[in-house]
């Protein structure tokens, strides 16, 4: 993928066909001494036995009766062990899913976060059933959203209405245009 | 668009979106329905649906209901992007920005499909 945002809508997606009705995107951005950039997202969906885990970054693992090889999560791996970072996937059958990836931040090998809000905007949009969580922090500010509370504001109004999506994309970007410019997200 | 940084501020957009929906009787008029497979991902369906919206709403056309696709299983043909309108099921596929944008205006607003994209046409 060429930028993170795509890799994290692609492990969203997995959550989404795990079954999952609770998703929780995290994401930390330490510029400073810590110089790190963090991702996780956690699901309550169907999870992974043991011995399926310890093969899930193997690049040709995958259940997708589609497709002959799982590219998605052993690349990302290598992407981020590249980039002075890692992954880890824990798992439980029946419980759920957490996937955590980072990398030095300052490292040249990292790729861009890309459009993250055009991310979280394809879960509000096209998976409104799910109630999922967005979590974004840099540095000492922060911001956070939720279907839940998007529901509360739109009311009778669909998510998926065009008007609205226009609306919680715009939502998205400026508050994440904040937290960059050193300001926290307003709800 | 105004900037919109708080939950108060998209307050008023939900009463615009509420507004425009007064106009619509029951059902949308048109269903569309995307899919964001890996390879779909990687391939752009991200912007092509998202151009998509951003056409909807330049051309102020509401009456349409963006839902869940479900795997399409032709991974060489994402992105995919699957019309519902008139009683029949057409299905596009490498869906471009550029195209996303004229299937809302010639497919999704007047019902007139665009051939040579079409990958797909089923009676519902
Ligand atoms: N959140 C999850 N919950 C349960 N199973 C998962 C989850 N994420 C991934 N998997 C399993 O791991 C496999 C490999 O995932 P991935 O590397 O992303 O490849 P792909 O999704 O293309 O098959 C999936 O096919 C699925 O069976
Ligand atoms: S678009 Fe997310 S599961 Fe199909």
């Amino acid at each position: 993928m060429k930028e993170l945002s795509l890799n994290i809508l692609d492990i969203l997606e997995n959550s989404i066909h795990a079954g999952a009705s609770d998703i929780t995107l995290s994401i930390e951005e330490d510029t400073s001494e810590k110089d790190r950039l963090f991702f996780s997202i956690q699901d309550n969906g169907k999870g992974m036995d043991p011995a399926f885990l310890k093969t899930v970054f193997d690049p040709f693992t995958t259940t997708s009766t589609t497709k002959k090889v799982g590219l998605g999560l052993p690349l990302l791996k290598a992407e981020a062990e590249m980039a002075g970072g890692g992954a880890k996937i824990t798992s439980e059958k029946g419980e759920g899913t957490i996937v955590s990836f980072w990398f030095q931040y300052s490292h040249w090998d990292r790729p861009p976060i890309g459009d993250i809000a055009g991310t979280v905007l394809i879960m509000f949009m096209v998976h409104s059933a799910v109630e999922f969580s967005y979590f974004h922090r840099v540095n000492e500010y922060s911001f956070s959203v939720s279907t839940k509370q998007l529901k509360e504001v739109f009311d009778d109004v669909p998510l998926n209405h065009p008007t609205a999506v226009k609306g919680i994309q715009e939502y998205l970007t400026t508050s994440i245009q904040n937290l960059h410019g050193g300001k926290n997200g307003q709800d | 668009m105004a900037k919109i940084s708080s939950l108060e501020e998209l307050r008023k957009i939900r009463n615009d979106a509420k507004e425009s929906m007064k106009t619509r009787s029951g059902n949308a008029k048109v269903r569309v329905f995307a899919s964001m497979g890996t390879v779909g991902i990687a391939g752009g369906a991200r912007e092509a649906l998202k151009a998509m919206i951003d056409e909807l709403e330049k051309r102020n056309f509401h009456d349409v209901e963006i839902v869940e696709g479900g795997s399409m299983g032709l991974d060489n043909e994402e992105p995919i992007i699957r019309i519902e309108r008139d009683g029949f099921e057409t299905t596009y596929g490498k869906v471009t920005p550029d195209m996303a944008r004229q299937i809302v205006a010639q497919h999704i607003i007047n019902g007139q499909m665009i051939s040579e994209w079409v990958i797909a046409r089923n009676e519902k």
